[in-house]
């Protein structure tokens, strides 16, 4: 079958989609975005979380036939939701707020100069990504509580990302991750 | 250029941003959240196929026949594979004793065992390909336990072993035994005034890494095969797949894919050779990945264990003896267990003072699923039983555990069961103090201005108190990992540094092929080539098998060893530089001669801080280039018959105290606070060094807990192969993590630092264990604890 839906932004068709694929499998084996990632592939870990019209859900356990006509974010276009996001506020400054957080030279071999969304930057500052293969999960989920939740509890934070497994971490730093984003996010408003 | 780990001086360029001691952060971390770093999984090539494996569904079974030809009929399958399909002689592998057949040979000696392969052009046509093989199979009785494996009619779970420990175990279904003995601990223990036993049960844990087993094979024009994968060392790998697949090592070449986490799960290999053959038959690049599911299939776990243990303490609470008996069920295939052996023997008594010890430990073949490495290796299980022992001691006695610990911990210089001396520090007292002095968690944390908040109490959402039932129970542990490669093993590491100039910057490039599994090398490596040769910029090489091998990322060893190999290079590229700089401008400043010249900021200085040079003038555009080997301290193997030996390279120490929280009526728990105190040597990146600590805490605190593998007693099949009945710890579940690390320098250790990854794996689960006993005073000799026997009910 064909899919047609939106990804960060982009129209995307997908052809000759088994009807049993996943949303998780066309987007990393399709259409090329395999940040959302495949550590369960049944519900559990949180790792392939994306926003399906703005929800945050298992991209695993969504059929690709459901999305037809629908929107998608996935971290791959996590930094220019959040750009969107704070470009509709009404102070304007976010853009250059944002510019100020991109990674630094030392910070990456690779990644210079690359506009990051907040929660994005956080994680790399608090330590919170070690292996790295919950974070992008992590990351959507994360971002999507603080969108609804500007100022969460420490227990806030615990629930929302209750969904999210991490095994490297012990998610103290991932804590502290969203903590800082939230403070900067307060911070630049 | 080999040269071993002779104490050096630290030669730390104060001036050099982003050297050791400061937290920088991971190079590779902008592309972690972007969600571009390339994980084994995300490897994608045009026209590539998909791999599955089919495992037996039985667990000890003559394979009586199997039949392919639907499977070949199926349309978009390319290829079917089975044990007559391998190319060569070499038909098994294995860490260290290659016991484990590539595909299964006649018989089946696990349940999830592979038995066939498939390729094909979708995975699901791979799936469905690979259910319609049909297997038949005859089942053989299951040896699940010492007893079934030792009874005089026990069917052999391997028949004609060659191995080099079938001269000195028991019986064939025991893959190691070593026993230790030091002193006369009989004739000891008529000393001493209380003497505890107790029996223990250590369930078996999954690594539960979260980037599934994957990789991608390419077979290239030169006959041979590029794969690109996830593992926790390259030339390891390499090593086991060339024989099977009748290639020399330089035809088969290996680059690090991204690693989603090993913690000792990635040691043996999985996928590797199945993708390999199937590409190389194919002619087609072959991609496999494993779903959760396999995943429990496709790697070792955590050995489950059975402890017996006796002290013995005289009234003013000395340590006269300790004996025990520890049994690993190391499943059907032997992995790492000899080494485990070793570690679970040479650690068993944990880091105390007794002179008088008969240790014994094995590992049993049986026909569970294979165990090998998990982080800890064999003294995690160790810790829980004589941590509980210690405190059982403590309580006959009437004194403090804390305090009794302190009494009978070792210190620098006491020697191991093993007869080796501690000759570094060993701060286990003071680690017991420190840990002890944290401030606690307010009581009834849970109370807020509007009511309990259910999120705090034992049960949580499900809202099953406020606070009725709720029993708090603090518990103390602290425990001893080796740090290294034991036993006489050649445990080096190589590492290729290069300097030059580029873009008007000197620039260093460092290669080796350590797997980063996400626990910072990187990172690390780029600080110690910015301390050693004064630059900013540093390039990490992604690793690959075109340089020397890095050992294992195991045993908390790769800071120390590639680490050490890192800047043992980086060091050799300091001499050939300055070598440059004298020849070019030696006539101009007599310091070139007589000082001690350092690289800082990208200058050649005095260690007066006289600036000689600019490194871009010395180099110009010429590139200094070193490929060296590191060594440590050699060690030996332990006497069989003894257990004496210098065996091990280094200890690592840490310290818990656990806060809970026991809904006593209903079983349930809530780890309220997990704090840690551990000595690392020198924290190269702290940040990192914390992330580990409470990483380690937690993985302790989910087989105290929550974390089993099922396996049924009749049948040996697993019965909870998924993470919706396998839990780890969310983050719910996790208590606080206050950390106090502690930098008493090793000065055998490259900057005296001390492997930091295992320690707080081990001293979590039984501290834990230590305040659920507290709060409900229950006995609770086996973890993970549940609900059950809590309640009675179990």
């Amino acid at each position: 079958m064909r899919v047609n839906f939106t990804v960060n932004g982009r129209p995307q068709e997908a052809d000759d989609v088994w009807e049993g694929e996943s949303l998780l499998y066309v987007l990393r084996e399709r259409l090329g975005l395999p940040g959302s990632k495949n550590a369960c592939e049944q519900g559990e870990c949180g790792s392939c979380t994306v926003r399906l019209d703005g929800v945050p859900v298992c991209s695993c356990l969504v059929a690709a036939g459901q999305v037809e006509g629908r929107d998608v974010v996935t971290v791959e276009g996590l930094a220019e939701h959040a750009r969107q996001r704070s470009c509709g506020d009404a102070h304007g400054t976010a853009l250059d707020e944002a510019r100020g957080r991109q990674a630094q030279g030392t910070d990456s071999q690779t990644g210079e100069g690359t506009e990051l969304a907040p929660i994005q930057q956080a994680f790399i500052d608090a330590g919170a990504v070690q292996c790295g293969f919950c974070t992008p999960g992590l990351l959507v989920a994360a971002d999507e509580m603080l969108e609804r939740n500007p100022d969460p509890t420490d227990a806030d934070i615990r629930e929302a990302l209750s969904g999210n497994l991490c095994r490297c971490t012990g998610y103290e730093k991932i804590m502290d991750a969203v903590r800082l984003a939230a403070a900067r996010q307060q911070e630049a408003v | 250029m080999p040269t071993n780990g002779a104490p050096t001086k630290i030669t730390q360029g104060s001036r050099t941003k982003g050297g050791i001691g400061e937290s920088t952060l991971r190079p590779d971390g902008t592309l972690k959240v972007t969600g571009e770093f390339a994980y084994s999984s995300d490897m994608w090539h045009e026209d590539m196929l998909w791999g599955q494996i089919l495992r037996s569904t039985v667990a000890h079974a003559e394979i009586v026949s199997i039949d392919t030809s639907e499977a070949l009929r199926t349309p978009g399958v390319y290829a079917v594979m089975t044990y007559d399909d391998l190319p060569t002689d070499v038909r098994n592998y294995g860490l260290e004793i290659q016991d484990t057949p590539v595909l299964a040979h006649g018989k089946v000696r696990h349940h999830g065992e592979p038995v066939a392969i498939v390729a094909a052009d979708h995975p699901e046509t791979a799936r469905r390909a690979a259910a319609k093989i049909r297997v038949e199979y005859r089942e053989l009785p299951v040896i699940t336990d010492e007893a079934s494996a030792t009874a005089p009619d026990a069917i052999l779970v391997h028949e004609d072993r060659t191995d080099h420990h079938i001269g000195h175990v028991p019986h064939p279904n025991i893959v190691h035994r070593q026993p230790i003995i030091r002193g006369d601990a009989s004739e000891a223990a008529k000393r001493a005034d209380v003497v505890v036993r107790g029996e223990y049960y250590f369930g078996m844990q999954d690594q539960a890494f979260l980037g599934p087993e994957s990789g991608l094979a390419v077979p290239e024009e030169d006959g041979g095969v590029h794969l690109y994968i996830a593992t926790q060392w390259l030339h390891s790998d390499l090593r086991q797949i060339a024989p099977v697949l009748g290639l020399p090592e330089e035809k088969v070449r290996m680059t690090l894919a991204g690693v989603g986490g090993a913690f000792g799960g990635r040691e043996d290999l999985s996928m590797q050779i199945h993708a390999c053959l199937l590409a190389l038959r194919t002619g087609k690049p072959v991609k496999i990945v494993y779903n959760r599911f396999e995943s429990f299939f496709g790697h070792v776990h955590r050995h489950p264990a059975r402890l017996f243990y006796e002290h013995g303490a005289t009234r003013d609470g000395k340590l006269t003896h300790v004996k025990c008996r520890i049994v690993l069920d190391g499943g059907a295939y032997a992995s790492a267990s000899p080494a485990v052996v070793g570690n679970a023997s040479s650690l068993g008594i944990g880091p105390y003072k007794v002179d008088d010890v008969e240790i014994e430990a094995i590992a049993l073949y049986t026909n569970n699923p294979p165990c090998g490495a998990m982080r800890g290796f064999g003294a995690v299980q160790a810790c829980f039983a004589y941590e509980a022992q210690m405190d059982k001691v403590a309580r006959e006695l009437g004194m403090d555990p804390v305090e009794f610990r302190q009494l009978n911990a070792m210190e620098q210089g006491t020697l191991m069961p093993t007869g080796q001396p501690v000759d570094s520090p060993a701060p286990v007292a003071e680690l017991l103090r420190r840990v002890k002095a944290m401030p606690l968690p307010p009581e009834r944390q849970w109370e807020s201005s509007e009511g309990a908040d259910v999120r705090q109490l034992p049960g949580g959402l499900s809202n099953t108190t406020h606070g009725e039932g709720v029993v708090r129970g603090i518990g103390y542990a602290v425990g001893i990992k080796n740090v290294g490669f034991s036993e006489g093993f050649d445990d080096y590491s190589t590492a290729k540094v290069r300097m030059e100039v580029v873009g008007g910057e000197p620039v260093a490039t460092v290669h080796t092929a350590m797997a980063e599994v996400g626990q910072g090398g990187v990172t690390v490596h780029a600080q110690i080539a910015r301390t050693e040769l004064g630059v900013a910029q540093v390039t990490i090489h992604p690793a690959d098998t075109q340089v020397g091998s890095a050992g294992s990322t195991s045993a908390s060893r790769q800071t120390y060893v590639t680490g050490g190999a890192v800047r043992n290079s980086c060091e050799l590229v300091r001499e050939k530089v300055l070598d440059i700089g004298r020849r070019k401008f030696g006539t101009y400043h007599p310091a070139w001669a007589t000082a001690e010249l350092l690289l800082e900021g990208g200058k050649v200085v005095t260690d007066g801080g006289e600036v000689l040079a600019d490194l871009v003038d010395v180099l110009e555009d010429e590139a200094v280039e070193v490929e060296a080997e590191w060594r440590h301290r050699p060690t030996v193997p332990f006497d069989l018959r003894t257990g004496q030996g210098n065996g091990h390279v280094q200890y690592s120490f840490a310290a818990h105290r656990a806060v809970v929280e026991v809904d006593t009526e209903l079983g349930l728990v809530k780890v309220i606070e997990l704090a840690c105190a551990q000595d690392v040597g020198k924290a190269l990146n702290p940040l990192s060094v914390v992330g580990q600590i409470q990483g380690g805490t937690l993985q302790g605190m989910g087989i105290a807990v929550m974390e089993e593998i099922m396996v049924d007693p009749r049948t040996a099949k697993v019965r909870n192969p998924s993470f919706t009945d396998y839990l780890l710890p969310t983050i719910l579940d996790t208590p606080i993590m206050p950390v106090d690390v502690l930098e008493l320098a090793d000065d055998h250790a490259p900057y005296g630092l001390r492997g930091v990854g295992e320690a707080p794996t081990l001293s979590s689960t039984p501290a834990v264990l230590a305040a659920i006993r507290a709060a409900t005073g229950l006995e609770l000799n086996r973890t993970p604890v549940r609900p059950e026997h809590l309640t009675g009910q179990a």
